[in-house]
């Protein structure tokens, strides 16, 4: 396969992805700016995760209105969803033909939705558009697993999507790690059980996480499932055991062992063996700082595994 | 009196067109309408987005698709086809001569500054034979109808003719939308192109190939305007469509970049122009070019579809010469006209032209699209004296012709079912043998009268039928 097509397999995959974690960010920020004691604090939250914090601080966005277009619809916000989608189809757009017609329409679809769209109709419409978003990556999903032929492009399909995925789990820890911390280490202020549930909502979590947990939300719980729980697909753990999955195949395939197959088996074995108690005493900030540099790092490696 | 290609002028339905008069009559226009959008809803979620080649524009431009197809029956397509494999071979056989004896030069049938000062003259070409010393690979010849038996030849393109993927997403809508239609195989299937393709381009593997070739499609990238049809072959053909970073020259041979390393490549058919093919041969400010291709080229180590050079062939210069070109090779009549050519090089030629501007379409030798040309009939005094002035100040540079009474076809218009002037565009394979596949591309000017078919001037395309014998 040309390494060209084996790029922008790995970066169709990761700018959907991120469009879709961006629209799930913005419906947590909607849903926390309308709590008691919210406002504008909570999109700062949302903001950082997207990396999108000196964007907007160039450009003084101080309303809620102006974030949403901020990170919804201007497209010289790398990080909003329309520069995602947008990369996303011309990426996928550079390799017809190692898409499926289903894949391809599922990218090309109504892809100018949100070009001319204004304010005012975004905010209105705003469940509606997050939703044909979400819609659409499922779409991509959904006819990549039904049609693709399983060759080496459908791994690195999938390890640009989990890459992402580990990636925002762990930027959303990155900046809501404070409210997670037991009781009695007290960082910052304002921990409630708003601000958990809001974690478990931006990932779509809420109720995988009642259903393996069962009982009350406890902070470290949140932590533990989202780092470390082996089933939950958004956990960074599940994302590394597709990884090294994908990165086995390919390992058969090609005969070849690369820096990558390393990076991401020791991780893997890391999250394994590690508890959240161990965790949290060495330092929950400093861990998920670890991993955010680790998948960077695997990230490169692949590229340069591959010849990208 | 323009030719209507439907009916005769008492009305009466010509014999090819009566399955589509009969179609048209059952379906009605309310339905041909709704289907009619239908199909254009198809080609946008599909992404089928083109541009005839050197037209600009939007490369994501949808063309508009008219529902209703041209038809030729089966002995209108018998001439075609034997025209169109006859001015295929001669355009190659000038190409081989060109860039070596320059006989048809030495004869006197060709001017030798026409070719050797021509710009698409490529001197680095001069003594080379490319495998099968076939040139131009793919011939798209423009042609147009004015009358029952009578056709023309516009203009030739031998480098690299766009327009194949529309032929066979046009004919893949309308069996899609109307299977009926097509019952009892009456109409000649097109859907053999990208077979016939791969194998035209299969057999012209370089000396240096050992075993099964590696084909591969060449392309500038998405932003291309005829990056869709490049896309679609390179799938219809199951190789791959590269862009130039892929490619590299490493001892002697092509090499592509892939995830396992790198790999041989034997045939590049090429949608990138010459200029730009290796910058260390020849434009060396070239961004899309492979350094160093072209030197693999020569030596035998690849195959490049079409030849660098070819253009040479289907300049609007060399174009009067063709005729000639078919006596000299092949010792044959040409089976297609050309349109009666005035070059305003020639000073006789020139006074003419000035004198009739009224009645005739002028063009400039190099330009292509519609822009930049006087159709002198339509055009107001102010418009023909300030034509005028640039004639005078650069002869050589015009051409000029009569204004061509197109044939017209029928198309679904805001006002029914109207006629409209249409083109030709049939593709010729070359290879260890001609193919041709029993159709092409017809362009429709979609407004009432106009004589301009080109898709950034209003312009749409239409299924084209050959009827089986």
């Amino acid at each position: 396969m040309l390494s060209r097509t084996a790029e922008n397999l790995f970066w169709m995959a990761r700018y959907l992805e991120r469009a879709e974690s961006t629209a799930r960010l913005i419906e947590m920020g909607r849903r926390m700016a309308m709590l008691p004691g919210g406002g504008l604090r909570e999109w700062q939250s949302v903001i950082r995760t997207t990396g999108a914090d000196a964007w907007f601080a160039a450009r003084g966005a101080a309303s809620e209105a102006a974030i949403i277009h901020g990170l919804l619809l201007d497209a010289g916000n790398p990080a909003s969803v329309h520069a995602c989608l947008t990369r996303a189809r011309a990426n996928g757009r550079a390799i017809r033909t190692a898409l499926t017609q289903e894949m391809w329409e599922a990218l090309n679809d109504g892809w100018r939705r949100l070009e001319n769209l204004d304010e005012q109709s975004a905010r209105r419409d705003l469940p509606t558009l997050l939703d044909w978003v979400k819609a659409r990556a499922a779409t991509f999903r959904g006819s990549a697993e039904t049609g693709m032929l399983r060759h080496d492009g459908y791994d690195f399909l999938r390890l640009g999507g989990l890459i992402e995925r580990a990636d925002m789990t762990l930027r959303l820890l990155n900046v809501k790690y404070f409210v997670l911390l037991p009781e009695t280490e007290v960082v910052g202020g304002g921990r409630d059980h708003h601000q958990w549930a809001s974690v478990l909502y931006a990932l779509s979590a809420t109720r995988a996480y009642h259903h393996v947990y069962k009982g009350d939300y406890a902070p470290w719980k949140i932590a533990d499932f989202l780092l470390l729980n082996p089933i939950f697909p958004r956990s960074v753990a599940f994302c590394y055991g597709q990884i090294c999955a994908c990165l086995d195949r390919l390992e058969r395939r090609y005969g070849q062992r690369h820096d990558c197959h390393d990076t991401a088996h020791d991780a893997l074995r890391r999250l394994e063996s590690q508890d959240i108690a161990a965790v949290i005493r060495d330092g929950l900030h400093e861990t998920v700082n670890q991993y955010i540099a680790r998948t960077a790092r695997l990230s490169d490696q692949i590229a340069a595994a591959y010849h990208f | 009196m323009t030719f209507y290609e439907m009916a005769d002028p008492q009305g009466v339905v010509r014999e090819p067109y009566r399955p589509i008069q009969r179609w048209i009559e059952e379906t009605g226009l309310e339905l041909l309408r709704q289907r009619s959008e239908e199909a254009e809803a198809i080609f946008r979620r599909i992404g089928i987005t083109f541009a005839v080649y050197g037209e600009g524009g939007d490369p994501e431009r949808l063309i508009p698709f008219d529902i209703i197809p041209r038809v030729f029956s089966a002995a209108e397509w018998q001439r075609l086809d034997r025209g169109i494999r006859q001015r295929s071979q001669a355009l190659n056989a000038f190409l081989y001569d060109v860039y070596h004896r320059g006989e048809i030069l030495r004869a006197g049938l060709v001017p030798e500054a026409l070719v050797y000062r021509n710009s698409a003259f490529l001197p680095q070409m001069i003594g080379f034979d490319p495998p099968g010393r076939v040139y131009a690979h793919i011939v798209g010849i423009d042609i147009v109808r004015v009358g029952p038996d009578s056709f023309h030849v516009l203009e030739d393109n031998c480098r690299t003719p766009s327009g194949v993927s529309y032929m066979l997403e046009n004919r893949e809508i309308m069996m899609r939308m109307f299977p009926d239609l097509f019952a009892g195989g009456g109409v000649e299937p097109v859907d053999g192109y990208p077979a016939a393709l791969n194998r035209t381009l299969r057999e012209l593997a370089p000396p240096a190939c050992r075993g099964e070739p590696t084909v591969v499609v060449l392309t500038p990238g998405p932003f291309n305007s005829a990056y869709f049809e490049h896309s679609y072959l390179a799938d219809q053909m199951g190789v791959e469509l590269v862009e130039p970073q892929d490619l590299f020259v490493d001892e002697g041979l092509v090499w592509m970049r892939t995830t396992r390393g790198p790999q041989r490549v034997d045939v590049i058919y090429k949608r990138i122009d010459d200029d730009f093919i290796d910058p260390l041969n020849f434009r060396p400010d070239s961004l899309l070019g492979i350094p160093g291709i072209f030197d693999v080229y020569r030596a035998g180590g690849v195959t490049l579809c079409s030849a660098p050079g070819s253009g040479i062939a289907d300049d609007k210069a060399i174009y009067v010469h063709v005729p000639d070109m078919i006596r000299f090779y092949l010792g044959e009549e040409p089976i297609l006209k050309n349109v009666q050519t005035w070059q305003c090089a020639r000073p006789e030629d020139c006074a003419h032209v000035l004198a009739h501007l009224d009645e005739l379409v002028v063009k400039e030798v190099h330009g292509s699209g519609g822009y930049g040309m006087l159709i002198g009939p339509r055009a107001t005094a102010e418009e023909r004296a300030a034509y005028a002035q640039r004639i005078r100040a650069n002869p050589a540079n015009f051409i000029a012709q009569p204004t061509l009474d197109l044939s017209t076809a029928p198309t679904l218009t805001p006002a029914g079912i109207a006629p409209r002037h249409v083109d030709f565009r049939p593709f010729c394979l070359l290879g260890q043998q001609i193919r041709l596949v029993p159709g092409g591309l017809t362009r429709v000017a979609l407004r009432e009268g106009s004589l301009v078919v080109n898709s950034s001037q209003g312009g749409g395309v239409k299924d084209t039928w050959v009827l089986r014998g």
